[in-house]
């Protein structure tokens, strides 16, 4: 049986349309998990995906190249995606207009806390410089952080699941912590959504109120931009 | 449909291009954004009454967003390969995302509550918001 399996499967893996539909497979099903938890944040389709497309190359003894052959025409549009945020950010420049100053404040604190923050508390911890460098652009949206990741010497890999992870945390915890220090203002929880958690905070916050959701969209494009500016200049700094 | 992709893709290429004559240390794909959202508010997009983007690019890059969750899996999937590195070095990778997120979350957020709380809140909000949404809201 194990034998009729393999003789199947064999030319299927070398397809790269095998793994394409797998992985959209994968993506939906996490999808639809996270509708049947009720939009649970922690169920979250992108984790899902991750780990079952691993497991699967994994199981059949796949390499992550071969894989990677068939997926690459997904992760080819992480640059067209990218060039999207675009629309989100000129969409709510009269936003930034509005409080130019104090949201290029906020987040330019955020941004510098994000980074010094995962560079200091890795290297405290005994991380090596790898780990801290695929930890600093973590809070970025993702696409921009993987490229950003790999331009200064992290792994791009580990940058997307700390993204992800990170992400997840801020969705679960933003609200409540965010009121617990007194911040009434829905623009400030969802500019640190946007900030701290990107995506997947961001959704979050974008169903608890429209001006939250609008300052999330800031803070992502806006976060994106600083800290895609300010993080090369950390390996010049740091040798 | 066909000039939005066209103007993504094109825009993409003159990052990759302007990042490689000038040395720039930014990624090609930022540069490209960049760029576009600097011609989008010089034509005006940016104003609270405008219509909407040049060549239904609204509504393909909205699309686009809606399932940047899909576009992540194949470079995510890339971590079984490096799953000596985490087993090895799980405190500060652990300590890291957590103490970041959290810090900077609250950094964020308590700097610009107590820089703009005194102001109004904006009447409206135009929301084009990104991230893993469709899973959750209709698209």
């Amino acid at each position: 049986m194990y034998r009729e399996i393999l003789a199947v499967w064999t030319p299927l893996a070398l397809a790269p349309l095998t793994w394409i539909v797998l992985t959209i497979g994968a993506y939906l099903a996490g999808c639809w998990l996270q509708r049947k938890a009720g939009g649970a944040p922690y169920a979250n389709p992108v984790a899902f995906a991750v780990i079952a497309v691993g497991f699967i190359v994994v199981a059949t003894q796949t390499s992550y190249a071969t894989y990677f052959s068939g997926a690459q025409f997904i992760n080819f549009l992480l640059g067209p995606a990218t060039v999207a945020l675009a629309v989100p950010l000129a969409r709510n420049f009269h936003h930034i207009r509005r409080n130019l100053a104090s949201i290029g404040l906020a987040l330019s604190a955020g941004a510098v806390t994000a980074i010094l923050s995962g560079i200091v508390i890795v290297r405290l911890l005994g991380g090596s410089r790898a780990i801290a460098l695929s930890m600093a652009p973590k809070s970025i949206t993702t696409p921009i952080a993987m490229a950003v990741s790999s331009e200064i010497g992290g792994n791009p890999a580990l940058t997307a699941a700390l993204a992800m992870v990170g992400g997840i945390l801020a969705a679960i915890i933003g609200e409540k912590m965010l009121k617990g220090l007194r911040v009434a203002d829905w623009r400030a929880h969802g500019l640190a959504a946007g900030v701290a958690g990107s995506g997947v905070a961001a959704a979050q916050a974008a169903r608890l109120d429209g001006v939250a959701a609008a300052f999330a969209a800031l803070g992502i494009a806006l976060n994106g931009l600083i800290t895609a500016l300010i993080l090369p200049l950390v390996p010049l700094i740091w040798h | 449909m066909l000039v939005a992709v066209f103007t993504l893709l094109g825009v993409e290429l003159l990052g990759e291009l302007l990042r490689a004559a000038l040395h720039l240390p930014v990624p090609g794909p930022v540069v490209g954004m960049i760029l576009l959202a600097a011609w989008l508010i010089f034509r005006g997009y940016g104003r609270e009454t405008t219509p909407a983007a040049p060549g239904a690019l609204d509504e393909t890059a909205g699309v686009i967003l809606n399932y940047l969750g899909l576009l992540f899996v194949p470079a995510g999937a890339g971590i079984i390969a490096e799953f000596g590195l985490i087993r090895q070095q799980w405190l500060p990778i652990l300590g890291g995302v957590i103490g970041s997120t959290v810090l900077s979350l609250a950094v964020t957020g308590l700097v610009l509550h107590h820089l703009i709380r005194r102001k109004a809140a904006p009447k409206k909000a135009r929301i084009l918001a990104v991230g893993d949404k469709p899973c959750i809201a209709k698209s």
